[in-house]
């Protein structure tokens, strides 16, 4: 089954490579993984998608919770959770062509971002289905390029994974 | 940083100079109360350290070189690392200026031992280094103890700071458990109260934990068996009567059919491994198991486990005895499981461990092991390499407290032995220390000789000599139609005249009426000593659970 897990670490160098060397060592299977700075600066946020059965999900979640880069692991599976990705897609516009990318630019809500003589960039978000989706309805136009952030999830409601802002109040403001 | 060591407690470090780490070298030179053990290659180095570590439950350190010093120390953390062993290793690193310019001596040491430490660091600036140094203690010998590397480039060692070594480390992404749960631990008792056939399996956990009074006591109370793995050998005293002998592949006959027969496992500080289950799907297959592991990681990892523990072993003991201790129930459980010890002592009784001791023939390597334990009145520090001198030492010696039986469990390294009980004497100087060797094994790190020469640390290795790499060639005997490939050992030096060479004493016994007095002659001596027994080459490690097998079919002799 898969699982997305958001892990808090410590932002230093070699954590990434503590991490994926966890996966590759244990033969676990990282389907994708981002990473970046939260709130505060010492402490990066990272999600990661993975799959295997129960027993080895708890190995993931226990093994990734020994790292002592780890402050936190949360598996956001069976939590409601709001789920995105960037894709950017390189795409022939031909004259021929052109107003069927636009048309699926508008009903996607996506955005050209960059436009060649005939080739548009495009910026599209959304969760995985709706990516994979939009990619496959563009793959008979002629696809150049596709780059994908991998997902990144958060939980619905007023849960929080992460440590509190040291300022929440101002924040608020 | 030497004022950072000594304020820690460290009286001794193993190590190697070299030029990255000039600068410790030229501040140990001044110092007093730091003892610096030269060795003569780092491995064994680190080896040191971790029988230190061993024999003394304090954490050894060990200090390099940048680039070839930091990678020979590879093998010693990840035997430190498979065994749980808190030792802390420094090495030097080329400036950071040049750190990825492919510089003289440099090599990545934080990549290369990231799979087999706790935790490693690359120490970038002066001012964090007495902190990380705290930290690298602090997590090398908490919680599941293990190998910390620090990587220190060598301007960071030049330049100066004030220093500052804080009170108390604090890591914001460790916090280990250790009560285990009351709840939990009610649970496990009263599962346990049900039952007919328990059985304890303790491991290195029971002696890491400092938990032997409390298993002796808690086993007692119960009268429940005990078995143990090869690294919980003296965690529970090995001659009570209680006490079953090892389980796994050499384990005792015993100790398997108790285990494949039981109908509740009590899995204190122990990690189910490979070499202990046999054949995991037909492992203990009427049992229940309770797991009590401070290391959440090893629990449901390998077995599926009814009620883990998550806690030290010596507190969850503590609540066990507590919930137990002078309750009638406790008596009428001893008194209930009667039929069960009398079926345990049968197995004990009919399948003892056993040789055919030849008094005028060739010297059975047993016989030898049961020698050293005569003669040492079961008092010694055993120390063992890897392979049959190995079991023969866990099998036919008995371990009554914990810290006496040093072996590389999980890594399986040859070449520790030798090492290992010359860390053991540095950290033990009033007690004998005796490694059980192989002539292959022996010759890993053999030079270690110059250092316990050069310290007069009077380690005794008694080498087991059959002129073959034994194990291995077992394995080739039983299972590869007995093509002995690569496993003879044709051209074995003159042990006696190395050891004379090293300025160390020799003694050599090739019957069996001369073992005695041979080892007699050997132990005695002020100094180190090598004692070379050729033993009868035929001789294999029984019984034996074939690779894959499950526990019960066992090869007996």
């Amino acid at each position: 089954m898969r699982h997305t897990i958001s892990v808090l670490v410590e932002n230093e160098f070699g954590v990434l490579s503590r991490v994926s060397g966890l996966f590759s060592g244990r033969g676990f299977n990282i389907e994708s993984l981002s990473v970046a700075e939260t709130l505060d600066p010492s402490v990066s946020r990272m999600t990661i998608v993975t799959s295997g059965n129960d027993q080895i999900i708890e190995q993931i979640l226990k093994q990734l919770n020994k790292l002592i880069s780890v402050i936190k692991v949360v598996d956001l599976t069976g939590v409601e959770t709001v789920d995105r990705e960037l894709v950017l897609v390189k795409v022939n516009a031909e004259p021929e062509t052109k107003p069927e990318v636009l048309r699926l630019v508008d009903i996607f809500r996506a955005k050209i971002v960059d436009v060649a003589p005939r080739c548009y960039t495009i910026e599209m978000t959304g969760d995985e289905a709706k990516v994979n989706a939009f990619l496959q309805l563009l793959r008979p136009i002629g696809i150049r390029e596709v780059v994908r952030t991998g997902l990144v999830s958060i939980a619905r409601g007023g849960n929080v994974v992460a440590q509190a802002d040291k300022m929440p109040h101002q924040g608020r403001g | 940083m030497v004022r950072a060591l000594t304020d820690l407690g460290v009286d001794v470090v193993f190590g190697y100079p070299g030029g990255a780490v000039l600068n410790i070298y030229d501040e140990l030179f001044k110092s007093t109360k730091l003892r610096h053990i030269l060795t003569r290659h780092e491995q064994g180095a680190v080896h040191m350290a971790d029988g230190y570590a061993r024999a003394s439950g304090k954490t050894g350190v060990c200090l390099v070189t940048s680039g070839p010093g930091a990678t020979n120390t590879v093998t010693g953390i990840a035997t430190a690392y498979m065994d749980s062993i808190p030792i802390v290793v420094f090495s030097g690193q080329v400036p950071t200026l040049m750190i990825g310019n492919d510089a003289f001596q440099e090599a990545d040491i934080v990549g290369i031992t990231r799979p087999c430490t706790k935790h490693n660091y690359l120490v970038k600036d002066t001012k964090d280094l007495a902190r990380i140094i705290k930290e690298a203690f602090f997590l090398a010998s908490t919680g599941r103890p293990g190998p910390v590397l620090v990587d220190i480039p060598k301007d960071v060692l030049a330049s100066a700071e004030e220093y500052v070594l804080p009170k108390e480390a604090h890591v914001r992404g460790y916090h280990p458990t250790y009560e285990g749960h009351p709840k939990q631990v009610e649970s496990a008792i009263r599962l346990l109260k049900e039952k007919e056939r328990p059985v304890i399996y303790t491991g290195g956990g029971a002696i890491l934990s400092g938990a032997s009074s409390e298993l002796a006591e808690f086993a007692g109370i119960l009268g429940i068996p005990v078995t143990t793995t090869l690294m919980g050998m003296g965690a529970f005293p090995g001659t009570d009567p209680l006490y079953m002998g090892m389980l796994g592949m050499h384990g005792t006959y015993c100790a398997n059919m108790a285990i494949s027969h039981c109908d509740l496992i009590l899995a204190l500080g122990a990690r189910f491994d490979d070499r202990v289950t046999g054949k995991i799907d037909e492992f203990a297959p009427h049992a229940k198991i309770v797991h009590v592991d401070i290391d959440p990681t090893s629990i449901q990892k390998n077995v599926p486990v009814h009620i883990p523990i998550v806690g030290d072993l010596k507190d969850v003991l503590k609540k066990m005895i507590k919930l137990t201790k002078g309750t009638k129930e406790a008596a009428s459980f001893r008194e209930k499981i009667t039929p069960w010890r009398e079926q345990v002592r049968k197995w004990a009784r009919t399948h003892p461990l056993s040789y055919k001791h030849e008094p005028k023939g060739k010297i059975k390597p047993q016989y030898v092991v049961e020698q050293i334990y005569a003669l040492t009145k079961g008092q010694a520090i055993i120390t063992t390499e890897v392979g049959q001198n190995q079991m023969w030492a866990a099998q036919f010696y008995k371990y009554d407290s914990p810290r006496t039986f040093l072996s590389s469990g999980g890594l399986g390294t040859m070449g520790y032995g030798f090492p290992a009980a010359i860390g053991a004497q540095v950290a033990m100087p009033g007690k004998l220390v005796v490694d059980v060797a192989g002539d292959g094994s022996i010759q890993m790190n053999i030079q270690e000789l110059a250092t316990a020469v050069q310290y007069r640390l009077p380690v005794k290795v008694v080498i087991l000599n059959n002129g073959a790499l034994g194990m291995v060639r077992q394995w080739q005997e039983l299972f590869y139609q007995g093509k002995y490939s690569q496993t003879c050992l044709p051209r074995i030096p003159d042990f006696v005249k190395l050891a004379e060479a090293y300025g160390a004493a020799g003694f050599r016994a090739t019957r069996t009426e001369e073992v005695k007095g041979v080892l007699k002659k050997g132990f005695a001596v002020d100094g180190p000593a090598f004692i070379d027994i050729l033993t009868d080459p035929n001789e294999m490690v029984y019984p034996m659970v074939p690779a894959g097998a499950p526990l019960t079919k066992m090869l007996l002799v």
